[in-house]
C-alpha cells in the first residue's frame, strides 16, 4: 500500500510483528512501520471483530490500537519503534493481564 | 525514559506544539513567563509542521516553502526558557487550572495561572459507506507518513474529497514519487457561485496563486473527476474498489487505497470538557468556541489559539498563538509586554493571514450527503454504530447526543467522539427538525484520552481524598 522514498536514509530498526523480524526505519511510529512493512496488519474490533487498520495517523481514531511489548491497546501512530520491540496485531479486546 | 514537568506551578501552560502552540510557548517564554508546553506527539510541528525536526525527507521542495516556516518557530522555541515535553497526553484541564497529563503511563499534575489551548484540528468525519474498511484513510494520515516517513502510496491508490489539503497531498505524493490513480472531487457545483462574493479577496490573497500552481501540477499527471455527488468504498474485509457518480454517471474502479479529505474541524474535546462554551458555526459546520479578540474564552484563564479557536490556517494559527500569549504576559507581568509586538500589529498581521479564508470556507462546505449518512453507513466507528440505528433510536425518543449514548454507546467508544460528533449531531437535528445549536453536543469530560485504571489507581492520594470516598 505504502512504499519508502530512496532519500530516506534513517537508520534500520529492527521489530518484531508477532514474533516475526520487520525492517523499521528510527523515527517511524509503530502504525507506519506496519504499513510500510507490507505485513498484515489488520486488527479486529472489540465490538464486531471486523478487521481494521489505522484511520488518522494523529491519535483520534483509535483504529491503531496494537499491543506493544506486552501493553495491549496502545495507539500505535503516537509511539516511535525502538530496537527489539515486541508488537501483537490486537484481536479485539485488551486481554486481562496485557 | 519520559521526562516529567520540573515544577508544579507554572505561570503560563500551552497545550499543543503545532503552529499556534509553538508560537504562544516561545512568546511567552522570552517574555519572562515560567512556560509549559505539553504535546502529545513525538516532536514538534503538530499536523501542519509534522516531523518538522526529523523529516527523512530532504528535499525541500518536495514539501514546500510553507512546510518549513514550521523549522523557524522550532528554532524559536528552543532558543526561549520554554519547558517543553512531548509523548505528554491531557488528560484533564479544569475550571482552576489544574491540568492532568499522561507522560510514559504514570500521570503528572500541574497548576497554570494562565492556559492557552492550542490543541489545533482534526479532519472531518466522511462517513461513506465503507469508510471503515482497511485501505481507506483520510489524507491527512498519508501526509502524516509522508512527512516523517518519506512514505507514499505505491497501490492503486484514489483521492476523494475537496479542499486545499487534498491537491497539497497530491502533489507532495507526486513529488515523492508516489502513485495516484485518481482524484474525485466532490465540491459542490453551487458552491462556487455562493464563493463568487469573497472570490476579490481570495485572489489578492497568497493561497490563490499557490492553490493554481499546484492543481496544475496535479491535473498534469492526474485525472480528476469532478462533480462528484455519490461514494462508496467496498471490498470484503480489505478495500477492493471505490464507485462513484459524477455527472449522473456510476463508475466503479479497483483500488488498493483510498484518501478521503474534506476539510478540518476544531479538536473540541479538552476544551469542551473544561466547560467552554462553543457555538456551532453555520458557516464551517462545526463546533467553534466562543472567544474575545484576544482568544480569551468563558472560562477565566483559558485562551484558545489556532484551529481549535475555529479553522483559519496555519499562517493565523501563528497569529493566534502570539496574540494569546501577549494577552498572558499583559496580565500577568504587564512590564515585559513592552518587548513584544503590539497587539494592534499582531491584529493587522492576523486580518492579513484570514484574508480568503471566507472564500476557503464557502467553496469548500462540504456536501450533506458526505456529512450525513443513511442507511447501514456507520456513523459511529468506535461502536460499530449505523445511520439507521441513530435515526430508529430518535424514532423512539432519543432526543440528542447524550440521550443516544443510552440507546446506542454513539461516542462512548476509545475516540470519545471525535469520529462521529459532528455526524450525530447533524443526524439528530436533521430527523427531529432542530438546529445543530439546538440539538447540542457530547457532554465531554476528563478523562479525555484513555488511562488505565492502574494510572489512575497510581495517583497521589492525601488523607482527605481517601476519607472523602472510605465507609466507616
Amino acid at each position: 500500500m505504502f512504499k519508502r522514498s530512496e532519500q530516506d536514509k534513517r537508520p534500520q530498526v529492527q521489530i518484531f510483528v508477532d514474533g516475526v523480524a520487520v525492517a523499521a526505519r528510527q523515527g517511524d511510529t509503530v502504525s507506519a512501520a506496519l504499513l510500510a512493512s507490507g505485513v498484515d496488519a489488520r486488527r479486529s474490533t472489540a465490538v464486531s471483530g471486523a478487521p481494521r487498520l489505522p484511520y488518522c495517523m494523529m491519535g483520534v481514531c483509535f483504529d491503531c490500537l496494537v499491543t506493544i511489548d506486552g501493553v495491549g491497546n496502545r495507539q500505535g501512530c503516537l509511539v516511535p519503534v525502538a530496537e527489539g520491540m515486541q508488537i501483537e496485531i490486537q484481536k479485539g479486546k485488551r486481554e486481562i493481564g496485557k | 525514559m519520559s521526562v516529567a514537568p520540573k515544577r508544579e506551578n507554572y505561570d503560563v501552560v500551552v497545550i499543543g506544539a503545532g503552529p499556534a502552540g509553538l508560537a504562544a510557548a516561545a512568546t511567552s517564554a522570552k517574555a519572562g513567563l515560567s512556560t509549559l508546553l505539553l504535546d502529545e506527539n513525538i516532536g514538534p510541528g503538530g499536523q501542519v509542521f509534522r516531523a518538522i525536526a526529523s523529516t527523512p525527507v530532504t528535499e525541500r521542495n518536495q514539501l514546500g516553502a510553507d512546510y518549513w516556516v514550521g523549522a523557524d518557530l522550532v528554532q524559536s522555541l528552543r532558543a526561549s526558557n520554554a519547558e517543553v515535553i512531548h509523548r505528554a497526553t491531557v488528560w484533564s484541564l479544569d475550571r482552576n487550572l489544574d491540568i492532568a497529563v499522561s507522560i510514559g503511563g504514570a500521570s503528572a499534575f500541574v497548576k497554570a495561572k494562565r492556559v492557552i489551548l492550542a490543541t489545533g484540528a482534526l479532519e472531518r468525519p466522511f462517513p461513506i459507506p465503507g469508510w471503515t474498511l482497511p485501505g481507506v484513510m483520510t489524507a491527512g494520515a498519508a501526509q502524516t507518513m509522508l512527512k516523517s516517513s518519506a512514505l507514499v502510496p505505491d497501490g492503486r491508490t484514489v483521492i476523494a474529497g475537496q479542499g486545499p489539503l487534498l491537491w497539497l497531498l497530491a502533489a507532495q505524493i507526486l513529488r515523492l514519487g508516489g502513485r495516484i490513480d485518481r482524484i474525485l472531487d466532490t465540491t459542490q457545483r453551487g458552491n462556487y457561485f455562493a464563493a463568487l462574493p469573497h472570490a476579490f479577496a481570495f485572489l489578492t490573497s497568497p493561497y490563490f496563486a499557490k492553490g493554481l500552481s499546484m492543481m496544475r501540477e496535479v491535473r498534469a499527471k492526474v485525472q480528476v473527476v469532478s462533480g462528484v455527488t455519490e461514494l462508496a468504498a467496498s471490498g470484503d474485509g480489505q478495500l477492493a474498489s471505490v464507485s462513484y457518480v459524477a455527472g449522473g454517471k456510476r463508475e466503479t474502479i479497483a483500488a488498493d487505497l483510498l484518501l478521503l479529505h474534506q476539510g478540518v474541524v476544531p479538536n473540541v474535546n479538552l476544551a469542551m470538557s473544561a466547560g467552554i462554551e462553543h457555538r456551532w458555526d453555520d458557516l464551517q459546520l462545526c463546533w467553534s468556541p466562543v472567544l474575545d479578540a484576544s482568544g480569551n474564552s468563558s472560562v477565566a484563564g483559558i485562551a484558545i489559539a489556532g484551529d481549535g479557536a475555529g479553522i483559519g490556517g496555519a499562517s493565523a494559527a501563528v497569529v493566534r498563538g502570539r496574540i494569546a500569549a501577549r494577552a498572558a504576559v499583559e496580565a500577568l507581568a504587564p512590564a515585559s509586554a513592552a518587548k513584544l509586538p503590539a497587539m494592534a500589529t499582531l491584529r493587522s498581521d492576523l486580518a492579513k493571514a484570514e484574508r480568503g479564508r471566507l472564500f476557503l470556507d464557502t467553496l469548500f462546505r462540504p456536501a450533506p450527503q458526505f456529512r450525513i449518512p443513511s442507511g447501514d453507513t456507520i456513523v459511529c466507528r468506535c461502536e460499530e454504530v449505523t445511520a439507521k440505528d441513530v435515526l430508529d433510536s430518535v424514532a423512539i425518543g432519543a432526543t440528542g447526543p447524550n440521550q443516544l449514548k443510552a440507546y446506542r454507546r454513539t461516542g462512548m467508544g476509545p475516540c470519545q467522539g471525535r469520529l462521529c460528533g459532528l455526524t450525530v449531531t447533524e443526524l439528530m437535528a436533521g430527523a427531529r427538525g432542530k438546529t445543530p445549536q439546538e440539538i447540542g453536543y457530547y457532554r465531554l469530560r476528563a478523562p479525555v484520552k484513555p488511562i488505565t485504571l492502574a494510572e489512575l489507581a497510581a495517583v497521589p492520594k492525601s488523607e482527605a481524598d481517601v476519607k472523602a470516598v472510605v465507609r466507616g
